[in-house]
């Protein structure tokens, strides 16, 4: 299982492999609010909290066809399905390896962002909290979805169309999470759904994902 | 007994491709698939190495014994040769490459990213990823496209030797690799399709 962690990180940061295309999409989004909202402190407050969570989804979705279609035309997948590594473990080790990736820079740069839209003092540690807690859920979500679209040609709009709307739960207790923390509320309760979605995804939908793959795969 | 086939009948896109089919691949036993384009070979290999179920029939011996070759080698064209053979060694819990290198004359290469290298330099890599797999049975889905007759003669040894140490190969291919082994003419084994005549039999 390491040795898949080691490889898909190395794959990531070698020339081509995509490291940094998300991060890059979540800067100019969360860039671009402020030119499209215009220059209104108070109001870039309000919703700083629901541009950056909005902007880390997309930006994780946007690497998501990479994530098994690669190895698949390529015929990894198929030699790593006969391997002595169970495809529960290989898919949930490649959802680690997109949030280490994708996810965790997202989680990083997120404060320093937070600036551009004026978010509020408060509101910094619990954006972090909130993201480091939902983006994994985002990763493993993704790769149930990019095992359902392996195969296809251009599969990538109908994997959007497929993910987006499972990212939703993660998107309302996160965003309201970041946004409770920034107006000093009250934040146990969607904090505690955030973390049972994440934790409850992680444990379950590796299997369907493997399922779905070994589907695929025939 | 190594590989035991029984009955097996399988099917291509939901269509089935080859019926009764049975054979048995003893430990030093190579057995050579024969046939013509489109009869089933890459599935019967694929149903073989656990890809794909059959329709019915019995497969004895295959799990967790199989290396299976295809057309498409898995090879990541940023990593380099060493790196692509590392990895698949480590995913097989085997741990040394350098048997691998040797027998397919690689070592020269071993720096190099595998997407620099060509097609039959890739093919010989994804043959050598069969040396650190460790396991018994190798199925190989045309495994000399590509290849020079030296490097033929380099696979041909690869799998002599193979098989000397007690492991079994399955091969589909089409030219003369100079093994001792046995030919399966897969034509005998084509599946007639269903008749017809119960066509309306499905709307009942």
């Amino acid at each position: 299982m390491r040795a898949l962690l080691v490889r898909d990180l190395k794959l990531a940061f070698r020339a081509g492999g995509g490291f940094g295309l998300g991060l890059a999409f979540f800067l100019i989004v969360t860039v671009l609010v402020p030119f499209s909202v215009g220059p209104q402190a108070d109001l870039l407050s309000t919703i700083a909290p629901g541009v950056l969570w909005l902007g880390a989804l997309l930006a994780c979705l946007l690497s998501l066809d990479r994530l098994l279609a690669l190895d698949w035309e390529d015929g990894t997948l198929d030699l790593l399905a006969t391997a002595p590594l169970p495809l529960e473990a290989a898919v949930s080790v490649k959802a680690l390896a997109h949030w280490l990736t994708t996810g965790l820079p997202l989680v990083l740069a997120a404060p320093v962002l937070g600036v551009l839209l004026s978010l509020p003092g408060p509101g910094y540690l619990w954006l972090v909290v909130s993201l480091a807690l939902g983006t994994p859920a985002l990763s493993v979500v993704g790769t149930f979805g990019a095992a359902l679209t392996v195969g296809l040609k251009r599969g990538g709009l109908l994997l959007s169309l497929l993910v987006l709307p499972l990212y939703v739960p993660t998107l309302i207790f996160g965003a309201e999470v970041a946004r409770r923390g920034a107006a000093g509320m009250e934040l146990a309760t969607p904090l505690l759904m955030l973390a049972g979605i994440t934790l409850g995804t992680a444990a379950l939908l590796p299997f369907a994902s493997a399922a779905v793959l070994r589907v695929n795969l025939r | 007994m190594m590989l035991r086939v029984q009955d097996l009948a399988i099917a291509r896109g939901g269509l089935p491709v080859l019926d009764n089919l049975s054979f048995a691949l003893e430990p030093g036993q190579a057995l050579i698939l024969r046939g013509p384009n489109g009869i089933g070979k890459t599935t019967l290999l694929r149903t073989l190495a656990g890809l794909q179920p059959p329709l019915h029939g019995l497969i004895e011996g295959a799990d967790e014994r199989v290396a299976y070759a295809a057309h498409s080698d898995g090879l990541k064209p940023t990593l380099t040769v060493t790196e692509n053979l590392q990895f698949w060694a480590r995913i097989f819990g085997t741990g040394t490459i350098d048997a691998a290198l040797e027998a397919y004359d690689l070592h020269g290469l071993a720096e190099r990213p595998a997407g620099s290298l060509s097609a039959g330099q890739k093919r010989r890599l994804g043959l050598a990823r069969l040396l650190v797999t460790g396991r018994p049975i190798w199925i190989l889905d045309e495994p000399t496209v590509s290849l020079d007759t030296s490097a033929v003669a380099m696979f041909a040894a690869a799998v002599r030797d193979h098989l000397k140490r007690g492991g079994s190969a399955l091969i589909a291919t089409h030219i003369d690799l100079g093994l001792d082994a046995e030919v399966l003419d897969l034509a005998p084994f084509r599946a007639t399709l269903p008749a017809l005549d119960d066509f309306d039999g499905a709307f009942t």
